[in-house]
């Protein structure tokens, strides 16, 4: 079973890729299957059942941190696949914090970016771009050529082994490179022994236990503070 | 990358019978124009070019570069131009042109200068290195994507899918991209745009079922239908600064 891995900020195309590579592996007599972690809303996984026919699952993290519940729950995620017994399985992450990429040592790792940010959203978004070994970029359509070109080249230097494949999340052009990449992965790897690509961001103060008053009494734990004192 | 050409391969069209046309090569400087009624399977063939298909589309076609199937996607080959495509960034024309020349690596000359050059003599109102790109008109921010593709954009293979009403000189455009070596291929309605190109390969139920070469009719068809179209163009101009038509312009 090839797994992957796609990451991104919200509504950049993610489910949008995986719908058109989805069609195009059926077409082909494969069995994908997808898994999609989300914070509050179903509707990515259901669209894709209702849309293929195909095996899919959403796990909704509610009030913890999405990537968390992400990572503790990718084992059985595999698993669930193997038992599915799909040959392709996308795991679509929701993808709402910078700080951290959930990509996984040995499963190839998406990022999806679209070209209507900005020139330095690239370098705003950090190890969820420079762990990737895809970086697709979306909404090509509804920018002139020059931004392409220009967004491209400002994806960052420091992933080196990334390459970078435009897709049309609305026409699915493109969609086919992306799975002659996947072709050229290697097969998933034992989940019981993989290791995140980065580290995982600290949560462990009042707020990550439902605290929501904000003044300063009521934190606990592990409460970091800007250096106010040197502030003008 | 330096193409020497690029070929497209038959496959079927919707209704799964081969394709007429069974080959067709482009080389540098090429135009292709691509024509048929609405649903014939110009964008798709288009698609087919842009992602390099290798049988794996729903068309079952081949896009060869140099008489090879291409072992990666090579990035940067196409340059795509649509109706729908729009400036999203917030700058001003002379900034923007200089940040792209600079992304490519071609420092040195005066761009902005260069590239509105052309742009201006594309379309009617000028474009001034100051103007947010945000706030150009339809027909000029056509004018200046047109420009800037010619003359910074590396891609040698130009996909232009229905450029109808862009409020710009056709002609001069289209002539500005291939005078550059590009390879020029337009999904088009607009029987000036289709005369352009020396060739045409038309378009039914998803499949290329003729390859035409324009012939001395369509020739004198061209120049007449181009001399209509700049009519046509300068009364839009007059018009719409608030001029009046003469009959001079007319007789
Ligand atoms: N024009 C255009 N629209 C696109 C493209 N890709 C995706 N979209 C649209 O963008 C919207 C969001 O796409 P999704 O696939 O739901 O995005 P997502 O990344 O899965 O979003 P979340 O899972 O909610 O974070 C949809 O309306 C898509 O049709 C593209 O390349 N061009
Ligand atoms: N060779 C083919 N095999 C299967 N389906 C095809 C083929 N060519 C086109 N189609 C399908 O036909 C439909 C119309 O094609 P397309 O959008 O390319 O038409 P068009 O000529 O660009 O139309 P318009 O003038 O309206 O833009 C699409 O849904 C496409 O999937
Ligand atoms: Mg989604
Ligand atoms: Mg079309």
């Amino acid at each position: 079973m090839k797994i992957i891995t796609l990451a991104g900020p919200p509504s950049v195309g993610k489910t949008a890729i995986i719908a058109h590579a989805i069609r195009v592996l059926l077409a082909a007599g494969r069995k994908p299957a997808a898994v999609k972690f989300d914070t509050r809303s179903p509707v990515d996984a259901e669209r894709l059942k209702r849309d293929f026919g195909i095996p899919t699952i959403s796990g909704l993290s509610g009030y913890l941190c999405p990537d968390h519940y992400f990572v503790s729950n990718m084992e059985e995620a595999m698993d669930w696949g193997a038992h599915q017994e799909a040959d392709v399985l996308f795991v679509e992450t929701a993808g709402l914090c910078l700080r951290c990429a959930p990509h996984i040592e040995g499963i190839p790792a998406v990022t999806v970016v679209d070209c209507l940010g900005g020139f330095d959203v690239p370098t705003k978004m950090g190890p969820m771009l420079s762990c990737a070994d895809l970086i697709v970029v979306t909404k090509g359509d509804l920018v002139s050529q020059a931004e392409r070109e220009v967004f491209i080249h400002s994806l960052p230097r420091n992933a080196p082994r990334a390459e970078v494949l435009p897709v049309n999340g609305l026409t699915g052009t493109g969609v086919r490179a992306v799975l002659r990449w996947l072709d050229r992965q290697p097969e998933g790897a034992n989940a019981a022994s993989a290791r995140l690509r980065h580290d995982m961001p600290a949560s462990i103060c009042s707020y990550c236990t439902g605290e929501r008053r904000i003044g300063r009494v009521y934190q606990t734990g592990n409460v970091e503070k800007l250096d106010w004192k040197a502030a003008p | 990358m330096s193409l020497a050409s690029i070929s497209i391969l038959a496959g079927q069209g919707r209704d799964g019978g081969v394709e007429v046309v069974r080959r067709i090569d482009l080389v540098p400087g090429d135009t292709l124009a691509v024509v048929g009624p609405t649903g014939s399977g110009k964008s798709v063939l288009l698609s087919d070019i842009e992602q390099l298909a290798e049988g794996d589309t729903p068309s079952g076609r081949r896009i060869l570069l140099n008489g090879r199937a291409p072992e990666r996607s090579p990035l940067g080959l196409v340059a795509t131009l649509s109706q729908r495509t729009n400036f999203v960034i917030d700058t001003n024309v002379a900034t923007f042109v200089a940040t792209h020349a600079a992304c490519l690596d071609k420092p040195g000359e005066d761009w902005p200068n260069i590239v509105l050059g052309l742009a201006n003599r594309l379309c009617g109102e000028p474009i001034r290195h100051d103007d947010p790109l945000q706030g150009l008109s339809g027909g000029q921010t056509r004018a200046l994507m047109i420009a800037d593709i010619a003359l910074i954009s590396d891609a040698p293979v130009i996909l232009l899918d229905e450029l109808e009403n862009a409020g710009i000189d056709k002609h001069a455009a289209i002539a500005a991209l291939a005078d550059r070596g590009k390879i020029i291929l337009t999904a088009t309605h607009d029987p000036v745009l289709v005369l352009m190109s020396r060739r045409r390969v038309v378009m039914r139920g998803g499949a290329m079922v003729h390859l035409h070469e324009r012939d001395a009719a369509e020739t004198l068809w061209q120049e007449r239908l181009r001399g209509l179209d700049e009519i046509f163009r300068n009364a839009r101009e007059t018009l719409r600064g608030g001029e009046r038509l003469t009959l001079g312009g007319i007789l």
